[in-house]
């Protein structure tokens, strides 16, 4: 049964030897072969030729989480919908209703969120 | 329409759940839209009010004569199911009593309840669970909710930090659990639980150990037990009381059924695995629960630090492996919790406005302020120290007649060590309210309702003492 599990062991050698075969090559490769060890631009973020506007790490509205996990719930949705569209033939009258409970389910969710004021800006 | 009566009869037995499902949709868009501030204790009400309703509906559908498995196998509906869910519906209502006039003070939206209601359907699903998956979607569904509750105080840095650790702690947790269960999994190829039980070897290869370990490490950290107990006294502490309050009493049956289905009915063909581990682990628990609960000052923390003791106990229930064992383990589980929710209880009577009666200070002569908390308390704290003829005492008594008929001495020698040990910290309580001076700490403001019934549940401690038979009787009717 142990030896099943043999593949996994070598994918994760692989793995594991590949991604610190990348990292050695390339500090070798920097260390032994630049005509420029140090140099300013060499360390500053490369932002498509120009100066960089700001520092990548800055505080923004919490509000866009909120946003942005409501977006989730109701986009992962639609990954149950298509397959379950696709096989609608298969599953029949069962799956209709299943999909009905679900869907319910999510609409209480969003009545709640919406009278909840989650989707207004300000 | 007979077609319609055949179909309905087949998923019969699921209703309790179907109804809690459809009463929480139902109760949250009440609460939305004709609750909020302008009713704030309408939610409440109609909670209360839905699990009568749904206590009825657990008895009615969920009594079936044996064991019957709904939804290929997914959904096992038994009498073990139906105790543990009419157990944990009982605790959750009188929870939910208790914390009314504390919510009421604090203003607590009506979310409140609904996530109440949600650990509620999660311990449903939990103790109905026949496939690793619905376990796991159980487990996680409780565990969700009580992230949400323990977070609600969202204003209290405490609070805050306590949601925070128990969400991550949990989080590794339920980690831990997916990743024995895959390696089960992966090693029989079934996720059904009575497939699983089939299908084990009796000598155990090294993946399959690794699984067990993984899964008994995350049953632990959910109960709290040693060396994974280290989130327990930081959100016993630092959740809002009316929340230690639900934490503390009926996500326990949740765990119980996620030991028992998982452990004694999946893998009871390697029990010596995992009655090895959970020996250790329950006695780590009992020595370090008794003897950190002494030095507390804080009366949530000393219980929480009680809770790991507890646990110790229900965990050496399970060690044995044989049905008198888990039987035992059950017993515990309904008492030990019985008299939690009614020390919590009275820690939520006994504050008001402005003053949270959580300092074991707070507790000085009570009985010169409110005479009747102080008598109920002491009940409590006597049934948790085991003395007779409280019920407490017939709960640890069971598990060391279990313990005994296995011949396992040590563990009982330990586990009455731990006991007396135990006691010390529980009288203490009782000492501090009869024999110490009063300073002028203000009586709390529960109405005379709560009062009553408190009263019942602390006379409920006494009188299952005296006539302990019948619960202990049905502990082992469902367990046989």
């Amino acid at each position: 049964m142990l030896s099943n599990y043999l593949p996994i062991l070598i994918y994760l050698a692989v793995a594991t030897g590949v991604g610190v075969a990348l990292l050695v090559i390339g500090a070798l490769i920097g260390r032994y072969f630049t005509r420029y060890p140090d140099d300013v631009e060499k360390r500053s973020a490369y932002e498509c030729g120009f100066e960089a506007f700001e520092d990548s790490r800055r505080r923004f509205d919490v509000r866009y989480y909120l946003v942005a996990i409501l977006f989730i719930v109701f986009d992962l949705e639609i990954a149950f919908l298509f397959p379950w569209a696709v096989a609608l033939d298969a599953i029949g009258s069962a799956g209709l209703v299943a999909m009905g409970i679900f869907l319910a389910i999510l609409v209480v969710g969003f009545a709640y969120e919406w009278k909840k004021g989650a989707l207004e800006w300000d | 329409m007979p077609d319609t009566q055949n179909w309905w009869s087949t998923i019969a037995p699921a209703a309790p759940e179907m109804y809690l499902a459809t009463v929480i949709c139902v109760i949250l868009l009440i609460d939305v839209f004709a609750g909020g501030s302008r009713r704030p204790r309408l939610t409440g009400t109609l909670t209360l009010i839905a699990l009568a309703v749904g206590a009825w509906v657990t008895l009615e559908y969920g009594s079936v004569g044996g064991r019957t498995p709904l939804f290929g196998g997914l959904y096992i509906a038994d009498p073990l199911a139906l105790v543990l869910k009419l157990s944990a519906l009982l605790y959750v209502a009188v929870a939910l009593l208790y914390s009314r006039p504390a919510l009421a003070r604090r203003g607590t939206g009506g979310e409140y309840h609904v996530l109440a209601l949600t650990a509620l359907l999660g311990i449903y699903v939990l103790a109905s669970a026949g496939n690793l998956l619905s376990l796991y979607i159980g487990v996680e569904l409780l565990a969700l909710s009580l992230y949400a509750m323990i977070a609600f105080d969202r204003e209290s840095p405490v609070s805050a930090e306590a949601a925070m650790k128990y969400f991550v702690l949990g989080s590794i947790a339920s980690g831990m659990l997916l990743y024995g269960i895959s390696l089960v999994y992966g090693l029989t190829g079934t996720l059904a639980l009575d497939e699983v039980a089939l299908r084990l070897t009796a000598e155990p290869s090294l993946g399959m150990v690794a699984g067990v370990a993984f899964v008994v490490v995350a049953i632990a950290f959910k109960f709290g037990a040693v060396p994974f107990h280290m989130w327990v006294p930081d959100v016993y502490h630092g959740a809002p009381t009316t929340v230690t309050l639900f934490l503390s009493t009926a996500p326990k049956f949740a765990y119980f059924a996620l030991a028992y289905r998982l452990l004694s009915q999946g893998l009871d063909g390697i029990s010596p695995t995992w009655t090895q581990m959970l020996a250790i682990i329950g006695v780590l628990s009992l020595i370090v629960g008794n003897v950190f609960a002494i030095a507390q000052a804080n009366l949530k923390r000393m219980l929480a630090y009680s809770a790991i003791a507890n646990v110790g106990f229900i965990l050496l229930g399970f060690t044995t492996g044989t049905a008198a064992g888990y039987s035992a383990a059950l017993y515990y589980t309904i008492v030990y919790v019985l008299a939690t929710l009614g020390a919590f209880g009275v820690i939520l009577l006994a504050s008001r406005r402005g003053f949270e009666a959580d300092e074991l200070e707070d507790y000085k002569g009570l009985q010169a302020r409110d005479p009747m908390l102080a008598l109920w308390m002491m009940m409590m704290m006597f049934s948790t120290a085991g003395v007779p003829p409280f019920v407490g005492f017939w709960a640890k008594l069971a598990i060391f007649e279990a313990l005994w008929q296995v011949g396992a001495v040590w563990l009982i020698v330990i586990g009455a060590l731990a006991a007396v040990v135990g006691a010390f910290y529980y009288i203490r309580v009782v000492k501090l309210m009869y024999f110490d001076d009063a300073p002028s700490a203000p009586r709390g403001e529960a109405s005379g309702a709560l009062r009553l019934v408190l009263g019942v549940n602390a006379l409920a401690t006494l009188a299952l003492g005296v006539v302990p038979a019948s619960l202990f009787d049905l502990c082992k009717a469902v367990l046989g």
